[in-house]
């Protein structure tokens, strides 16, 4: 066998076992898909619950929140960014560290400092090969986000908000996370977490409902500060479902992409080996022709 | 008799949801029983106990923490970052 034709047959075979493996991630994360958008639609009821009773107390009392309040100077701003764990997901993590990083670049042009809060394992290695300071980072729980995480993280996050600036606190919080579209489609999507803007989700009153009156127990200003930190974590535990959702979306594309270039491959140096074997046969029987001539003139 | 419509939704999911003729809970301020007709109410839930009669005069218990409890026109939702049904 030609040496060339040895070429082609280990690059088939190369391309064949990368093409299983691909196959094989390509059908994980499909199966995937479908638990974690189960698991954005089952948070539902209580994100609905939790913004239905916020907007009750927004509507039926008087009462201001520290949650609430536009800072009257920003200072410094925070942005979360919800990556991955695992990579093989097409642009996912880049392109919502790169949403991030403009982020940055907007809050810095409005003379705001910056500080980041990484989850998930990539954003916090594009962090470390940079060099550059996180102030805390959560791994290794983005695949099935708990609401444990989604709670520790939203404490964090309030606590910085509450504090002065001055002492290292906050004024501000965004946060960036991939939104699940469709199955084609993830979309990096910003949103500014604190101070809270609660517009969204305020039933109209129908023309006989007569607006109820609450009571509250202990009262307002209690059950206000307990309903914002779990307006807050809702909010987070949903950005990090629907994040994860879309990271199967895109690995599913990424690797139904790698698995079709890997067909691809195959083709192409099947055919070349195709023709290696053909061109060695050929120059062998040339080569026989050749030599019963030479032996037939003599 | 009018009946209670209630949810109890945890962070996960739904937990349980149906109607009810009474429903047990304890807040801060201690146990709150409401019946149907409850004028409408939001209050803090202490880690503890949500026991739900039924129609029938069956109970549920659920164990609860960290959310709240929301009564506006017989509709009755115990949310709550952690529930569970016993």
């Amino acid at each position: 066998m030609g040496a060339q034709l040895r070429v082609y047959r280990q690059r088939i075979r190369s391309a064949n076992t990368t093409k299983k493996i691909t196959r094989a991630m390509e059908l994980i994360s499909a199966s995937r898909i479908a638990k974690a958008q189960a698991r954005v639609k089952a948070s539902a009821p209580y994100t609905r619950a939790i913004t239905r009773a916020v907007s009750a107390v927004a509507a039926h009392s008087k009462v201001s929140h520290v949650l609430t309040t536009e800072p009257a100077h920003v200072d410094r701003a925070a942005v979360v960014i919800f990556s991955s764990d695992r990579g093989l997901a097409g642009a996912f993590n880049s392109q919502v560290i790169r949403e991030a990083l403009e982020l940055e670049a907007l809050l810095k042009s409005q003379g705001k400092e910056v500080v980041f809060y990484l989850v998930g394992r990539k954003a916090v290695g594009y962090f470390a090969f940079r060099k550059r300071a996180s102030v805390r980072d959560w791994v290794g729980s983005t695949e099935a986000p708990t609401f444990d995480t989604a709670h520790e993280l939203g404490q964090a996050l309030l606590d910085a908000f509450i504090q002065d600036a001055a002492d290292g606190g906050v004024d501000e919080i965004h946060i960036v996370y991939n939104r699940f579209v469709s199955m084609l489609v993830q979309q990096p999507h910003v949103v500014r977490l604190l101070p809270l803007e609660i517009v969204e989700g305020v039933e109209e009153a129908g023309e006989n409902d007569v607006l109820p009156l609450y009571e509250f127990e202990p009262d307002a200003d209690t059950v206000l500060d307990a309903l914002l930190p779990a307006y807050v974590h809702s909010r987070l535990f949903n950005a990090m479902l629907e994040s994860a959702a879309a990271k199967h979306a895109a690995t599913q594309k990424a690797m139904k992409a790698a698995s079709d270039n890997a067909d691809k491959l195959i083709t192409n140096y099947t055919r070349l080996a195709n023709n290696a074997r053909q061109s060695e046969i050929t120059q062998q029987i040339s080569e026989i022709v050749g030599g019963a001539d030479a032996l037939a003139s003599q | 008799m009018a009946t209670l419509n209630v949810s109890v939704v945890s962070a996960d999911g739904e937990v349980w949801t149906g109607d009810a003729a009474m429903v047990v809970a304890r807040t801060v301020e201690g146990e709150i029983g409401v019946l149907p007709g409850h004028e409408p109410m939001l209050a803090i839930l202490a880690t503890g106990e949500v026991r739900v009669t039924l129609p029938g005069g069956e109970k549920i218990t659920a164990n609860a923490a960290d959310g709240f409890l929301s009564v506006e026109n017989n509709m009755v939702a115990v949310v709550a970052g952690k529930a569970e049904l016993v």
